[in-house]
């Protein structure tokens, strides 16, 4: 459904993918792992196009997405989820996810509230006063009301407290059940553990593993040279 | 509640599309002309008035969206500065258009039917029409409110404000939304000139005016925040109403006295937040690499400077001289711009400081003129000491904007002192000493002074002090970081960028023989900046090779039309389209293929 084939990209002076390939299957969940600046958030980005693609082609049900606009890979159905959440922090939690709402997503108040019950209690409270969990909820309820068919998320679990995150992974789970795949970045291999049908290793730009997660979890060399575990 | 109209709908477009529109005033100028032909020729009676404002404000709001689709939107993608290159060039060419279609002279406009008459408020005539004016204030207000709070666009435009690219991720069409704000905030400048159409006279300055005491307001109020515009317009309206009667003498120097304190104390406005990102003054401006330009070229380019004017017509001379001085005043801002990366909207302070640090010396202590142009640069880098002080702690556009503070003081000052000064009448008779009167060798002098600055803003842009600058442009917590006191260095540099800014001013001043306020004003404080950008702000040679360009069109323009700012519009948007990184810059890019 969604597919690199050998994307090469550059962010900054820093950040640079050397041909990424990878790809996700309808209703997959997958997980993207490696060290902080390995290029996950890149990889991710360059996906819906805030990264310029400089070389390869990512193709999203067969159309090419080089060169589409961010506000329309939105539209075709690709959510991302960014790292920082970026909550807007003035508007209340409804005018949140008014942004994203779309009439003919599929994803209404009601639906989103049945995933996230915590939020209907926040509706009208600022973004910027809710709490680090709610607002991972308020950022994944955002993108949900847009109707994505994948779902990024980038670094879902991380400054979540282990609580947070236990209750944060019933909700991927249950997305999961809806039929929405998802693409995930983390360096949280046991978060990724309980969640990932497959897994990629990225390191410096490069895709270093490809498997299942038992695959993964038997390779403990590939764990210890990529991952901090 | 005129101002509140302006400046809301400036602070709604700065807050949206983060492009700072000098061409707001144009457009509320527009409306205002357009208004008073539009009453006069509409059929209606007494309701042609109403219809006119109408009429004239929807049409200015046309031509704003007009102008976002068909300008703006192809900049969004070039650094910032250049969709305020942009903006500046219309103001250009709506001040020349208004001028060719309506003529120079002053206008008066009819009264508003039906509000003819005069109100007594607490034993004051006040005008009925202004007290409607203020009763409109409030509706606007609360239909703005109900926009922003109650509909889905509001939500949008909020949620854009405080985060565009997010917005962009939800599905939401920017360029869309762009659009919007820019109609709506069009047709807010246009209402708002159209309902001055009774109040007072129209002028082809009136743009200018207005656009200064808005960005007063915005500032105030924070960078867009409408009610935050509606506070400070109150605030600044009261100030200039008590202003005008506790200090006469001193009312133009007082709106700008409240709008640096404001920026001192809240350096992001009464009602705006810091920025979210904790950009520098340059955004992104100084995205390419900087382009080395051929020592054989500077070479070359010298021994024709030091070759070629004996052979010269004598205009020709005034003209290269004129050009030298500004390419020392442009590379001056481009240590502050480019290397430093803080954007100043007021160096006019510098060049202004500098002629009349010279010029008064010469007036009221006869001092020799050498000694007086020695003392210009001087002048003017004590002035950018205590200016730099306070300046130094902001960043970004409020850096900016309160240089422009700073400089519109000066301006008030050289303005309103008229005793020391001569006010509006200048100081005349400054000339050059006689054995350095003759065109050529008073070339000579200016090149030499301008050669000796721009070779020593060279080597300070290469030194460690100019890579110090840059690191602390790039990324100011990991210069501090690394030990670098980056305001230090910042001050430093806006002294330095002072010295050199004034020595311009002493150059030109000798040059005119005379030196007015309007060496302070906005318009000085521009033209560097559109040097600098239409030379590349990439690099140093970037600015007198803008210097250049920009005077040699003015000269050659000015010569077959006269309304030259038009065709320098016109220009200066061709090469904002053409060359969007400025010339050494785009000619870089495609060196580099």
């Amino acid at each position: 459904m969604l597919e690199l084939a050998d994307v090469h990209a550059v962010y900054g002076p820093s950040h640079v993918l050397h041909g990424v390939s990878l790809r996700v299957g309808d209703g997959e969940v997958v997980s993207l792992l490696g060290r902080n600046g390995a290029g996950k958030s890149t990889t991710l980005k360059a996906i819906v196009g805030v990264v310029e693609v400089t070389a390869g082609d990512i193709r999203f049900e067969g159309r090419s997405l080089r060169g589409v606009p961010t506000h329309r890979v939105a539209r075709l159905g690709i959510g991302l989820v960014p790292e920082d959440r970026r909550i807007f922090a003035d508007l209340t939690v409804l005018d949140n996810l008014a942004v994203g709402a779309r009439p003919d997503s599929g994803w209404t108040l009601p639906r989103v509230f049945d995933l996230f019950p915590k939020l209907a209690e926040l509706a009208r409270r600022r973004g910027g006063s809710l709490s680090g969990g709610e607002q991972q909820m308020l950022t994944i309820a955002r993108t949900l009301m847009t109707g994505p068919r994948v779902l990024l998320l980038d670094e879902p679990s991380e400054g979540l407290a282990p609580v947070v995150v236990q209750a944060f992974a019933g909700n991927v789970a249950a997305l999961k059940r809806q039929g929405v795949a998802i693409l995930m970045a983390e360096q949280n291999l046991k978060f990724a553990r309980r969640l990932a049908d497959r897994a990629y290793v990225i390191e410096k730009g490069e895709i270093r593993f490809e498997g299942t997660m038992a695959a993964l979890d038997a390779d403990v060399s590939l764990r210890r040279a990529y991952l901090s575990v | 509640m005129v101002l509140f109209l302006i400046a809301s709908g400036l602070s709604l477009i700065f807050g949206v599309t983060r492009v700072v529109n000098f061409a707001h005033g144009s457009f509320y100028m527009l409306a205002a002309y357009l208004a008073y032909t539009l009453a006069g020729a509409l059929p209606l009676g007494g309701a042609s008035f109403y219809v006119a404002v109408a009429l004239a404000a929807l049409a200015v709001g046309a031509v704003g969206t007009l102008v976002e689709i068909v300008l703006l939107r192809r900049v969004y993608r070039a650094p910032e500065l250049y969709q305020l290159l942009l903006t500046f060039a219309l103001v250009l060419v709506v001040s020349d258009v208004v001028k060719l279609v309506w003529g120079s002279e002053n206008k008066t406009g009819p009264s508003a039917p039906g509000l003819t008459g005069a109100v007594r408020v607490a034993g004051q005539l006040v005008p009925t029409y202004d007290l409607a004016l203020i009763a409109l204030g409030p509706c606007v207000a609360a239909a703005l409110w109900w926009l922003f709070y109650r509909t889905r666009w509001g939500v949008l435009i909020r949620a854009a404000t405080l985060d565009r690219e997010m917005v962009a991720l939800l599905g939401v069409d920017q360029a869309r939304l762009f659009t919007g704000v820019f109609a709506l905030g069009s047709l807010l400048a246009g209402l708002a000139g159209a309902l001055q159409l009774p109040r007072v006279a129209l002028t082809t300055v009136m743009d200018a005016a207005i656009i200064t005491e808005a960005f007063v307001v915005v500032v105030v109020g924070g960078m867009g925040s409408v009610p935050g515009a509606l506070l400070a317009a109150v605030v600044i309206g009261v100030i200039d109403a008590f202003g005008v009667l506790l200090l006469p003498r001193a009312s133009l120097v007082l709106t700008f006295v409240v709008m640096a304190a404001v920026l001192v104390v809240r350096p992001w406005g009464l009602m705006g937040r810091p920025e979210a990102q904790g950009r520098s003054a340059g955004g992104t401006i100084i995205a390419g690499r900087e382009v080395a330009v051929p020592r054989a070229l500077i070479v070359g380019l010298a021994a024709l400077l030091l070759a070629i004017p004996p052979l010269l017509p004598t205009f020709y001379v005034w003209v290269l001289v004129e050009i030298l001085a500004f390419a020392l005043f442009a590379a001056s801002l481009h240590l502050l711009m480019g290397t430093g990366g803080m954007v100043s909207f007021g160096h006019a302070a510098a060049f202004g400081m500098g002629a009349y640090g010279a010029a008064l010396l010469v007036r009221w202590a006869t001092a020799p003129m050498l000694l007086a142009l020695a003392a210009a640069p001087l002048a003017a880098a004590a002035t950018a000491v205590v200016i730099g002080f306070f300046c130094v702690r902001l960043s970004s556009i409020y850096f900016a904007m309160l240089t422009l503070a700073f400089a519109q003081i000066a301006y008030a000052i050289a303005h309103q002192w008229y005793d020391v000064t001569g006010g509006d009448n200048g100081l005349l008779g400054i000339w050059p000493a006689r054995w350095l009167a003759s065109p050529v060798r008073y070339y000579y002098l200016a090149l030499a002074a301008s050669g000796a600055g721009l070779a020593v803003l060279a080597v300070a842009g290469r030194a460690p002090f100019g890579l110090t600058l840059r690191a602390a442009r790039d990324h100011p917590r990991r210069a501090e970081a690394v030990g670098i006191d980056v305001r230090a260095h910042q001050w430093l540099a806006f002294v330095v960028a002072g010295f050199f800014g004034g020595l311009a001013g002493g150059i030109f001043v000798f040059l005119k023989g005379s030196v007015f306020p309007e060496s302070l004003a906005v318009a000085v404080s521009v033209e560097p900046l559109v040097m600098v950008l239409l030379g590349g702000v990439q690099s140093l040679a970037g600015a007198p090779v803008g210097a250049a360009l920009y005077k040699l069109l003015d000269t050659v323009v000015t010569r077959y039309t006269e309304y030259w700012q038009l065709v320098l519009g016109v220009i200066l948007v061709a090469i904002v389209l053409v060359f969007p990184r400025g010339i050494l810059g785009t000619l870089g890019a495609r060196g580099r293929g």
